[in-house]
C-alpha cells in the first residue's frame, strides 16, 4: 500500500472510550472549563453499545458529578428494595442472613440500572456541554513524539480487505492529537495494554493483574415471578469450591431481570467452560422456577478486572492518563466498578485542568487518587479476592472476619500469586468436564446466544485477533491444553479443525463472532493472542445491558 | 441537475428486533437506529453524481421525529449538501410519504429523485413507484447501474432473467438496489463539517398533506419457531415420512 496521507485534528483532551470513566472525565472537564476542547472516540456504533454490566449502581460519584441528577430524566429508576445472598448446592439453596454479610455486599440505597443506558444518557449530557463524541471510530494506535510522550491516537483505517488492501470505500484513519490523552477503554483495553508495557506502569505492582469473565442475559419473566428492585447473588453450584465466581440476578423495570455469572479467570482446568457453567446454573431449581414462562432477550459477555489495589498500575504517563477499568479500579467484593471508574475520571479531569491551565505535572494524579474515597474503598477491599486461592469456604470465613470484624483494616495484604494465563494445568493432568446438552428453553448454544448480542463485523476485513506466532497454537495450546480458547471464548470465535493436508489439528478463528470481551487476550496460556481493534462500528450492539 | 434523496431512519440491520410484549409493534426504545441501507446507496450515488460534476446540488429529506436529524447528519457527512426534516410524530404509510415528498419536490424542483428500493422495517417497496405516478415522472426501480448523459438516463436492473437495461429521461424517480455501489464511510473530518451544513426542519402540518393512515395494525407477532429437524436413516424412510406425516407427496 502506498504511503497514506492522514488528516489531523487537534483537541485539548482526547479520550478513548465512552464508558463511565471517559464520559465522567469529559463532563467534569467541561464543568471546570467550558473553553477546553474535548473529544471522545468510541469503537462501538453508538455510545453504550459495547457496555455490558450487572449493574447495581452506587451513585456516590454521580452525586459529585451531576448533583441534580435526580431532577433530570436519567435512566436510574429502580432502587434496591430487597436482597439475598445464597449458597447453592445442585438442588438446594441456603440463604445467608443479611446481618452476616459484609457491608460491601449490602445494597440499600443503590439502584438497579442498565449501564449501557446510563452511558447513553451521560453521552447526551456530555454532548450538551460541548463534548464531541465520535461513535464508530476505534482508536487503533497511540502516537508519540520524539521524546516518547503520548500526543494522541490514530483512528483505525476503514475499508481494508482481509489482506490489508484498500477497498473501494477505503477511508484512512486520522491522527487525533491532544495535549492530554485519556485511556478509558475498560478492562484490558488494547491501547492501555500497550501503554502499560511501553511505560512499564506496573513495575511497582505487588501482584499481577487478575481478571474475570462476566456473562449477562436479560430475561423478560412472568409478572408473578418478578419482584422489582430485588437483588440476589449466589456462590456455589455449579462451580466447584476452588473456582472464584458466582451469580447475580437483578429485577429491573418492565418485568426484566438481569441474570448473570462471573467467573475468575484464574481457574486451572483447561476443560472448564465458563459459558457452560453459566448455562448450567440456570437449570438450578430456584432459577428454573424464576425463568419459567420467561423469554431471553439479550446476551453478552465481557472480561472484568479483579486485581484491586495490589494490581493497580501507575495511572499517569507522559502525555496520558490510564483510568477506570483500563487501569483496574473495580471494587471486587462490592462487585461494582462503575462508581469507582467515574470517580477516577473525575479526578483525571481535575488533574488535566490543572495540567493545561497551571502546567501541573500529570503525576499529581497518583496523590489525588490516593487521597480519594476510591483508594480507601479499594484498600478495604484488597484482601477479599486473594483469599479465594484457599477455596470458597475458608475464603468466605476469612472475608467475614476481614470485612465484618476488621472493616478491611487487617494489618497485612494478601497477594495474587499468578497471572491468569499462568494458571492452566496441562490437559493430560486435568479432569474432563461434561456439560449437559442445551435445552433451548433455559440453556442455549453459543451461536444462538451470539445472535442475540447483535455482533457484526464487515466480513472482508483484516482479522482483529492476531496470533503473535502463527504456528504456536497448533503445536502448543492445542496439544498441551486441548485448546482452551474453544471453551473460554463466550462467542464461539475459536474452533479446532483437523487439517487433512498437514494431518494436524489447527485453530480456526471466526473473528466476525467476537463480542469484544478480551478474554482470549487475557487467558491464552502463551499470551499468543493479541486483541486489536477491528473496523470501527463493528462488534456487539448491546442495548439495555 | 438538482438531486433529492429520500432517507429513512430505521432500526439498524444488525439489531435483533423484538416484538413488544403488548404485541403493538416492534421494540424501538433504546434500540440502535440507522440510515435505511438501500437509502445509503442512494446517498452514495447522489454524492458520486456531484463529484462527477453532473449534479449541482444534493438534498437529503427525511420524514420523522426530531431524532431523524441523525440520519440527515450522516447523509451530509457522506457528502450531501443540505437537508430537510419533515417533522411528524406519526408513522407514515408509503402513500403519505410520497405525497409529502411531492410537496417538497414542488418547492425544491429537483431533476432527479433517488431513494432506496425499500425500507428494511416495513419492506413496503411502494414509495418510489407511488411518487413517480403522482408526479407523472418516469420511474426506474431496483437500479444496479446508473448513467446520465444530458437528459438521458440509462439504468440497469436485476430481474429474474438477468439484467434489464432501460433508458428514460429526466426528471425521474429512481429507487436503488444494494448492488448499485458501495456506500462510503463518513470520515471524522466530514462528520464535523456536516454539523455545520444546513438542516431545515419543517412541520408536516405546514405542507397540508393528508397523512391519515389507511391501514390498521391489529397485532404484531413473532414468526413461529422452526421445529427441530429429524435425521432419517434412508430414502425409504424419507419417502414414508413425506407421504404419511408431512403429506406432501
Amino acid at each position: 500500500m502506498s504511503e497514506i496521507v492522514r488528516e489531523e485534528l487537534s483537541y485539548d483532551v482526547v479520550i478513548v472510550g465512552a464508558g463511565p470513566a471517559g464520559l465522567s472525565t469529559a463532563i467534569k472537564l467541561k464543568q471546570l472549563n467550558t473553553e477546553l476542547s474535548v473529544c471522545i472516540l468510541e469503537k462501538s456504533s453508538e455510545v453504550g453499545a459495547h457496555i455490558l454490566s450487572g449493574n447495581v449502581f452506587e451513585t456516590k460519584a454521580l452525586d459529585e458529578l451531576i448533583p441534580n441528577w435526580k431532577d433530570l430524566d436519567s435512566p436510574i429508576k429502580t432502587d434496591v428494595r430487597s436482597e439475598d445472598f445464597l449458597f447453592y448446592t445442585n438442588n438446594k439453596s441456603l440463604k445467608i442472613p443479611n446481618f452476616l454479610l459484609p457491608k460491601a455486599l449490602q445494597n440499600h440505597g443503590n439502584y438497579i440500572i442498565s449501564l449501557s443506558n446510563l452511558c447513553k444518557w451521560l453521552g447526551e449530557f456530555a454532548e450538551n456541554l460541548g463534548v464531541e463524541i465520535f461513535p464508530g471510530f476505534a482508536a487503533s494506535k497511540l502516537i508519540y513524539d520524539e521524546s516518547n510522550q503520548v500526543i494522541g491516537v490514530q483512528t483505525g483505517d476503514m475499508g481494508l480487505d482481509k489482506e490489508n488492501n484498500p477497498k473501494d470505500n477505503f477511508e484512512p484513519g486520522i491522527n487525533i492529537k491532544g495535549k492530554v490523552t485519556v485511556l478509558s477503554e475498560g478492562c484490558r483495553g488494547h491501547l492501555g495494554k500497550e501503554a502499560l508495557k511501553k511505560f512499564n506502569l506496573d513495575k511497582n505492582n505487588k501482584s499481577p493483574q487478575q481478571y474475570g469473565i462476566g456473562f449477562k442475559e436479560i430475561w423478560e419473566i412472568s409478572p408473578e415471578n418478578h419482584s422489582l428492585g430485588k437483588v440476589s447473588h449466589s456462590v456455589g453450584w455449579p462451580l466447584s469450591n476452588d473456582i472464584y465466581g458466582g451469580s447475580f440476578c437483578y429485577h429491573a423495570e418492565n418485568n426484566q431481570i438481569y441474570l448473570g455469572y462471573v467467573i475468575g479467570l484464574d481457574y486451572k482446568n483447561p476443560y472448564l467452560s465458563p459459558y457452560d457453567e453459566f448455562q448450567q446454573f440456570k437449570t438450578h431449581p430456584d432459577v428454573k422456577k424464576l425463568l419459567q414462562g420467561g423469554k431471553r432477550i439479550s446476551y453478552g459477555a465481557r472480561a472484568l478486572i479483579e486485581g484491586g489495589l495490589q494490581s493497580l498500575p501507575q495511572m499517569h504517563m507522559p502525555g496520558a492518563l490510564l483510568i477506570g477499568c483500563d487501569a483496574g479500579t473495580l471494587n471486587m467484593p462490592k462487585i461494582k466498578g462503575s462508581h469507582t471508574a467515574m470517580k477516577s475520571g473525575i479526578i483525571a479531569a481535575e488533574v488535566i485542568e490543572n495540567h493545561i491551565s497551571k502546567n501541573e505535572d500529570l503525576s499529581s494524579y497518583e496523590d489525588k487518587f490516593k487521597n480519594s474515597w476510591v483508594h480507601k474503598e479499594l484498600h478495604q477491599a484488597r484482601n477479599v479476592k486473594p483469599s479465594f486461592q484457599w477455596g470458597l469456604i475458608p475464603a468466605m470465613i476469612f472475608t467475614g472476619i476481614d470485612q465484618k470484624l476488621f472493616g478491611g483494616k487487617l494489618p497485612f495484604t494478601l497477594q495474587h500469586k499468578h497471572a491468569d494465563h499462568e494458571t492452566l494445568i496441562p490437559a493430560k493432568d486435568a479432569k474432563k468436564i461434561s456439560y449437559p446438552k442445551y435445552d433451548g428453553v433455559l440453556t442455549f448454544d453459543k451461536p444462538s446466544s451470539v445472535y442475540l448480542s447483535g455482533t457484526n463485523h464487515a466480513d472482508d476485513q483484516p482479522c482483529h485477533l492476531l496470533l503473535n506466532d502463527k504456528d504456536l497454537s497448533t503445536t502448543y495450546t492445542i496439544e498441551e491444553y486441548d485448546e482452551p480458547a474453544q471453551r473460554y471464548c463466550p462467542a464461539g470465535v475459536y474452533e479446532v479443525e483437523f487439517d487433512e493436508e498437514i494431518q494436524k489439528k489447527v485453530l480456526k478463528i471466526n473473528s466476525q463472532n467476537c463480542i469484544h470481551c478480551k478474554t482470549c487476550d487475557i487467558k491464552e496460556p502463551s499470551q499468543n493472542i493479541e486483541w486489536v481493534t477491528p473496523e470501527g462500528g463493528g462488534g456487539p450492539i448491546y442495548s439495555g445491558t | 441537475m438538482k438531486v433529492l434523496v429520500a432517507v429513512k431512519r430505521v432500526v439498524d440491520y444488525k439489531v435483533q428486533i423484538r416484538v413488544k410484549s403488548d404485541n403493538s409493534g416492534v421494540e424501538t426504545q433504546n434500540v440502535k437506529m440507522s440510515v435505511n441501507p438501500p437509502d445509503e446507496n442512494a446517498i452514495e450515488e447522489a454524492v458520486k453524481l456531484k463529484e462527477q460534476g453532473l449534479a449541482s446540488e444534493t438534498i437529503a429529506v427525511s420524514i420523522g421525529d426530531e431524532k431523524s436529524q441523525d440520519v440527515l447528519r450522516t447523509s451530509m457527512a457522506m457528502g450531501i449538501d443540505k437537508s430537510i426534516l419533515v417533522k411528524t410524530q406519526n408513522t407514515l404509510e408509503p402513500l403519505a410519504v410520497a405525497k409529502t415528498l411531492m410537496k417538497l419536490i414542488e418547492k425544491e424542483n429537483p431533476d432527479l429523485v433517488l431513494m432506496g428500493k425499500q425500507a428494511i422495517d416495513d419492506d413496503s417497496n411502494q414509495t418510489g413507484q407511488i411518487l413517480s405516478a403522482l408526479l407523472k415522472w418516469p420511474q426506474g426501480c431496483f437500479i444496479s447501474n446508473l448513467k446520465i448523459e444530458g437528459n438521458k438516463v440509462s439504468i440497469s436492473r436485476e430481474i429474474d432473467e438477468g439484467i434489464e437495461n432501460l433508458e428514460t429521461r429526466l426528471p425521474a424517480v429512481l429507487t436503488c438496489d444494494l448492488r448499485l455501489n458501495t456506500p462510503r464511510f463518513a470520515s471524522l473530518p466530514n462528520i464535523m463539517k456536516a454539523k455545520k451544513k444546513p438542516l431545515d426542519i419543517i412541520d408536516i402540518d405546514s405542507l397540508g398533506v393528508d397523512t391519515t393512515p389507511r391501514i390498521k395494525t391489529l397485532k404484531v407477532i413473532e414468526p413461529p419457531k422452526r421445529k427441530a429437524g429429524v435425521m432419517v436413516s434412508d430414502v425409504k424412510e424419507l419417502v414414508k415420512k413425506l407421504k404419511y406425516e408431512a403429506k406432501v407427496i
